[in-house]
């Protein structure tokens, strides 16, 4: 045995480790603000069908280019992901589902995944 | 210090370490990490570990405990990063390649070493109308609580809570959110809310129904995970959800569209 010897103090106390229930709220979260701001410009698209089907047509022309493609296929994984990750909060909340969290937050991202695969493979 | 060995498995990895093994202990302490190299032993616990380097290596060591069997809930601390009874946590299930790291309770100011102020945790169970409140005039008779009603059933998924801290460090919302009452206060919440005999319904669900109440919970199912009785806090918090919402409803409904006399 030996006595005590001093060494370095570790950055900030008790740091939480990743836990899969904090994985699951981060990607709702981070997926939900995806959506709202999408949503404006969702509705500016649809606005623009009030001034003739030209302008919607020139509109949507603009979205044929890679970037917005990609983005779409994040937009779509992320709406799937954030609803399956709200039926797991309401799974819990109301039906006191409480076993294999780690199990259920994989599925859930597989899922969300899954319907971004299944968005591109359709043609998008 | 633990439940007896039998001896029909002495060699159960989990509770016989290898002859000769040693152990490395980092404890935070308050001007950093201090570490300590002791023996292994036979279903040695972590309780055992403190209390041997407070016996054999260091005296000014400081840390909780009192009744050494999961029954008064004053030893959790933080065990490699993680909130537990220290007294009934073996070395054997948690040392990583034979070291520990020890820490005070996440969420709450160190009084020293590894004991913590639980000052801050009982003033939020008070904030959270955590005492039985019998009202101003007794009922005239015994209650009558039919052991397998809903409302008491409520009450036994929550009531065996000791108060230990552990859901309330491992609670990310607590450390985000200092002035969240934290999942044992909304526990002990909702088990009164079930209890028939309760009169203060009414003032408890205003008081868990704040910035800092059960409407702040992100359903991380930390305390869930983590508590060491196998409590359901995240159960009790989604129940106080849905009674503060169906509350507010109702006084709604009320000021709004009941009819005047």
């Amino acid at each position: 045995m030996s006595a005590g010897t001093q060494s370095a103090p570790l950055p900030r106390r008790g740091a939480a480790r990743p836990r899969a229930g904090f994985a699951a709220a981060l990607l709702h979260r981070l997926s939900g603000i995806a959506l709202a701001l999408f949503l404006p410009m969702h509705f500016i698209a649809l606005g623009t069908a009030l001034q003739g089907a030209d302008r919607l047509e020139s509109f949507l022309g603009l979205t044929h280019n890679g970037f917005v493609r990609a983005a779409e296929w994040g937009l779509v994984s992320a709406l799937a992901l954030h609803m399956v990750l709200g039926l797991r909060v309401l799974a819990i909340e109301w039906f006191a589902t409480r076993e294999r969290t780690a199990l259920i937050v994989s599925a859930c991202v597989a899922a969300g995944l899954a319907v971004g695969l299944l968005f591109l493979l359709g043609g998008a | 210090m633990n439940a007896p060995v039998p001896n029909a498995a002495p060699r159960d990895p989990t509770v016989e370490p290898a002859a000769g093994a040693m152990l490395t202990v980092r404890i935070r302490r308050d001007d950093g990490f201090q570490t300590f190299t002791l023996a292994r032993r036979p279903a040695q616990t972590i309780l055992d570990v403190v209390t041997a380097i407070q016996r054999e290596q260091d005296p000014t060591l400081a840390y909780r405990f009192a009744c050494r069997v999961g029954m008064c809930g004053s030893c959790a601390m933080m065990v490699n990063g993680r909130p537990r009874w220290t007294c009934r946590t073996r070395v054997a299930a948690v040392a990583e390649g034979d070291a520990l790291t020890l820490e005070p309770l996440r969420n709450l100011p160190v009084v020293k070493d590894l004991a913590v102020d639980m000052e801050p945790f009982f003033t939020k169970w008070t904030a959270a109308h955590g005492a039985f409140e019998p009202g101003e005039t007794p009922l005239g008779d015994f209650a009558v609580v039919a052991p397998d009603s809903p409302e008491r059933r409520a009450v036994d998924a929550g009531i065996e809570c000791i108060n230990c801290g552990v859901c309330y460090a491992a609670c990310d919302v607590v450390s985000w959110n200092p002035d969240y009452l934290g999942p044992a206060a909304l526990n002990r919440a909702w088990t009164l809310i079930n209890d028939v005999r309760d009169q203060g319904r009414e003032a408890r669900l205003d008081a868990v129904s704040g910035d800092a109440g059960c409407q702040s919970c992100h359903t991380h199912m930390s305390c869930t995970e983590h508590c060491p009785k196998a409590l359901a806090p995240t159960f009790a918090i989604a129940g106080l959800k849905r009674e503060t919402a169906r509350t507010a409803l109702r006084r709604f409904g009320a000021r709004h569209f009941r009819r005047s006399a």
